[in-house]
């Protein structure tokens, strides 16, 4: 006999608008306090203690209009936000300063959530849809300067990009940017060269969201329609269709892997959360809290693994946390 | 009769006045079946029969030509047959070019296709007859825009008139469409806005069909016009007239005695249908099945059954129904309540007797705000069972905007559609479902080896649906069917009489004497059915004084639509109004009535008019033989 689905472990209220992104930041030792961003419709980014399960600061960056994407840079103390203002904006939070040391003005009007990688200390890669409609640009930061500008060739019909995963085999590797685009394709890009390696339809309408897992060299894709992609890639850099996955409702916003690589979380438009297995897909759990689209999932990035988190945040202003799967 | 081959100079006269005389006494069935197909052998290759043949037809004396080259034209097995046996009579005889031009096809429509087909294609095949084929398409397009041609000619000669202008455009070439192109423009657009006008949609499909190749013919390049209009046979058959097969395509001659048939056989029947292109399906690689070499884990999925599709929970009470509809922008909240209205309406009638007229409102102004599957039906259904829940406040409601300002075409017959269903609804006794309880109303008999307890068999039923039956010791040999009060008995008036009470008062968006001859072509058909559904009402008497006195006022309307439904409302009126009634308050009115029912049989233009006129006569012969049987 299964048992029930489990209750979320506790509910964050406080934000007073839809929270768009999430993202954990709990990996350092005590007495730093594991913390909880997220970037909400109104402009706030709000800093949530997860052991009071309150707000300990909330920043105001971009003027009031929506923060779509929210991430740490090495740490809690730096933080990159993404917000409608066209601007992504650099924190520095450490010692309880709450201030913008540096922001980029991307003039891209679009939703789509910038991906970040580390490549060496104190460099990244930052990729971003940049003014042009179908066009990715990927900046090094803190430098700001301009590594590539990934423009698909004329006649593509791509779109607009809609997801981006920046990533490396290892460190020291070359990086590549999966995008996922509005006609459905996900195309893998060389940065170096500028170029495609891989393009691939998954599906029928836009890409809402991407997730890969360099490892097993194994990504999933989610759409606004019923199904899920899962794609491999092979040593050609190749994209190739793996498997799909058939959804009860349409509608997928956020797809996440967990760390560990064994799990993995997607957030839909049906006011669920679904918890499937990323190794054969096999469907684990449907979390049924939310009363309005789920916007965002994220997994924590706990050193133990007994204390690892879930977190959604919805449309209905409210972030759940769930305990869930944590003894493998 | 035979002919002697040879180089013998005959005269061929004698052999025209004979084949014109047999011809003009009727008998060209006879004469031409033998004549017409040895002179299309002969004449085949042989330009000499094919001179004695001219000789032949031009000699007939001018009284017979008519005769004789409807018999040619009806027989020939082709066009080019046709060309060869009678050459250039039409240019060289005046009466001949008359028959072909104007009586063959503006006077008469009896023709078949082939005939037709026969006749335009002998006209384009000589370029001494091409200006005749050209002056002919003039004339025909002149009758087809036309539009007192349109109001008032039969379909089928409408029909007929379509088919051989099509065919005429057929066997246009470029130079001379070119030549003609601005007239074929300005006829176009006259006469398919008079054929736009008409409300029998058989003439409407006619002229688009018509409009259609037109301007498919003068607009080669660029847009062309094209209509929406069912396909069927009839259109196909039309459409296949505009493209012609090259001659050696007949099959032929045989001596075969239908040779008409043969010809239809010969012609292209289909177009090619549109292949459409397919969109080219998204490149996907084949799914490769990885085998799993590590078992998959530990991780128990949790119980998933509560996860189904998502549906959005429709409001439970009528009032809030109401304020979804006129105000929510929540549109997935008023899409489930769209669909969810009509059920709770039935459920909740005490409840929607309260509101009803609100609701009435509310559904007649409802405009689709998202796209549902059946949105016109689902509120024609909701409309209906507010009608019937509550029948005496809504008719009035919905009578009264009938005749009121500012309603679409579309509102207006949507309140005479609506009328008639809930009045269906409301004159059928109640449906047997709803009795189950009482057990006794099964439609059919089983009977059982039981004996006894006929008493019992009620409370048996009850408890045993599908088993055993018991025998009906009452001797009941027949179930009674279930029945109920005429609910219509008690409304019948209010639905009725509103509709007549102000057909003649013009107003400004609304003239239903004028040009909304539509509206009241469904006024009238909305009248009869609901003067049909009144039988054995209390009103009906009444009803049917007023109805005559409503048709007697538009018995010469020009719409044979309107005309129609006039006929069918005097059908409805002498089944419904009681016999006694109808002969003791209504004699004079009656005769008048017969007597412009005589009138429309002999000299309306519209085979239905003229149908249901004869059946209305019928029945009023029923009705006084009906009287004489009866015992006085």
């Amino acid at each position: 006999m299964a048992l029930p689905p489990p209750d979320p472990q506790f509910v964050l209220r406080g934000t007073s608008a839809a929270v768009h992104t999430l993202h954990f930041s709990c990996g350092s030792q005590e007495p730093d306090v594991p913390t909880l961003f997220s970037g909400s419709e109104n402009g706030f980014i709000h800093v949530w203690n997860l052991k009071t399960h309150r707000v300990d600061t909330a920043l105001d960056g971009h003027g009031r209009k929506s923060v779509y994407c929210v991430e740490t840079m090495g740490g809690k103390n730096k933080l990159l936000s993404q917000g409608r203002d066209q601007r992504i904006c650099l924190w520095d939070l450490a010692e309880g300063r709450t201030s913008v040391t540096d922001s980029v003005f991307t003039e891209n009007v679009g939703f789509c959530r910038c991906s970040l990688l580390k490549v060496a200390q104190e460099r990244w890669l930052v990729a971003m849809a940049a003014k042009a409609l179908e066009e990715v640009q990927v900046l090094e930061l803190p430098s700001k300067m301009s590594v590539c500008t990934l423009k698909p060739e004329v006649g593509a019909k791509l779109g607009m990009p809609m997801c981006l995963k920046l990533w490396q085999l290892n460190c020291g590797s070359q990086p590549l940017l999966l995008a996922g685009y509005e006609d459905g394709s996900v195309v893998l890009w060389n940065l170096s060269m500028g170029k495609v390696f891989s393009q691939l339809v998954c599906h029928q309408e836009p890409v809402m969201s991407l997730d890969f897992d360099s490892e097993k060299a194994k990504g999933i894709s989610g759409s606004s329609e019923k199904v899920l992609s899962i794609w491999s890639l092979n040593e050609q850099q190749n994209l190739q269709v793996y498997k799909t996955h058939k959804l009860v409702n349409a509608g997928i916003t956020d797809i996440t892997i967990r760390p560990d690589k064994k799990i993995l979380a997607t957030a839909g438009w049906d006011h669920r959360i679904r918890i499937f297995g990323w190794k054969k897909l096999k469907p684990l759990a449907v979390l049924d809290y939310h009363t309005a689209t789920v916007h965002c999932v994220s997994f924590s990035d706990h050193k133990t693994p007994s204390e690892r988190l879930l977190a959604a945040g919805s449309k209905d202003h409210r972030i759940s946390i769930w305990s869930i799967y944590t003894q493998t | 009769v035979c002919f002697i081959p040879g180089g013998l100079d005959c005269s061929i006269s004698f052999v025209s006045h004979v084949v014109g005389k047999v011809c003009v006494h009727g008998r060209q069935k006879e004469i031409l079946s033998v004549l017409v197909p040895r002179l299309t052998d002969l004449t085949k290759s042989d330009c000499i029969w094919q001179r004695i043949c001219w000789r032949l037809v031009e000699c007939v004396p001018d009284r017979w030509m008519e005769a004789v080259v409807l018999g040619f034209v009806q027989r020939a097995p082709g066009a080019d047959v046709l060309s060869r046996l009678l050459g250039n009579l039409v240019v060289k005889n005046k009466k001949a070019q008359f028959v072909v031009t104007q009586k063959m096809l503006l006077l008469q429509y009896c023709h078949t296709t082939a005939v037709l087909q026969n006749l335009l294609g002998y006209l384009s095949l000589d370029t001494l007859r091409r200006a005749l084929l050209i002056k002919v398409l003039q004339e025909l397009l002149e009758t087809w825009g036309s539009s007192s041609a349109v109001k008032h000619s039969p379909p089928e000669q409408q029909q007929y008139i379509s088919k051989a202008i099509l065919i005429c455009l057929s066997h246009l070439k470029g130079p001379e469409i070119e030549s003609c192109r601005q007239e074929l423009l300005t006829s176009m657009m006259e006469g398919v806005k008079c054929h736009l006008d008409s409300n029998l949609p058989q003439i409407r499909r006619l002229g688009m069909i018509v409009a259609e190749s037109i301007s498919s013919k003068i607009n080669t390049d660029g847009p062309v016009l094209k209509f929406q209009y069912e396909e069927d046979d009839e259109v196909r058959e039309l459409q296949s007239l505009l493209v012609q097969t090259p001659p050696f395509c007949v099959v032929p001659s045989l001596p075969d005695d239908d040779r008409n048939e043969k010809a239809d056989a010969a012609l292209p029947l289909l177009l090619e249908s549109n292949k459409k292109s397919h969109t080219a399906a998204p490149v996907m690689p084949d799914e490769e099945s990885d085998a799993e070499l590590d078992s998959d884990d530990d991780l128990i999925p949790y119980d998933m059954s509560e996860d189904k599709e998502l549906k959005i929970k429709a409001p439970v009470y009528i009032r809030d129904c109401i304020e979804v509809l006129t105000g929510s922008e929540d549109v997935d909240k008023w899409e489930a309540t769209v669909k969810a209205l009509e059920s709770l309406v039935r459920k909740n009638p005490a409840a929607t007797r309260e509101v009803s007229v609100e609701l009435a409102k509310i559904l007649l102004h409802l405009e689709e705000k998202t796209c549902i599957e059946g949105f016109v039906e689902l509120r024609q259904r909701a409309q209906v069972a507010v009608l019937t829940t509550d029948p005496i406040p809504v008719a009035k409601y919905l009578t009264s905007q009938f005749y009121s300002l500012n309603y679409s075409l579309r509102q207006r017959v949507d309140i005479l559609d609506v009328l008639v269903l809930a009045a269906q609804e409301l004159s059928y006794p109640k449906s047997l479902g709803k009795t189950k309880h009482s057990g006794a109303k099964k439609p059919c008999i089983q009977l059982l080896p039981g004996s006894d307890s006929s008493k019992d068999w009620r409370r048996i039923v009850d408890e045993r649906i599908k088993s055993k039956t018991r025998r009906f010791a009452t001797g009941q040999s027949q179930v009674e069917l279930a029945s109920g009060p005429n609910e219509f008995n008690s409304v019948a008036g209010h639905f009725f009489f509103p509709l007549i009470q102000h057909f003649d008062r013009p107003l400004t968006t609304f003239d239903l004497l004028g040009e909304d001859h539509f509206v009241l072509g469904r006024l009238v058909h909305t009248l009869a059915i609901l003067m049909y559904l009144a039988v054995s009402t209390v009103a009906v008497a009444a009803m049917g004084k007023a109805l005559l006195e409503f048709v007697w006022a538009l018995r010469f309307h020009t719409d044979s639509y309107v005309r129609q439904g006039l006929l069918s409302s005097i059908s409805s009126m002498l089944l419904s109004v009681p016999t006694e009634c109808l002969l003791e308050d209504m004699t004079e009115e009656l005769l008048e009535t017969q007597s412009w029912l005589e009138d429309v049989v002999e000299k309306d233009p519209d085979g239905d008019c003229r149908r249901l006129a004869l059946q209305n006569l019928l029945l009023m012969e029923n009705l006084k033989k009906k009287l004489r049987t009866v015992p006085s």
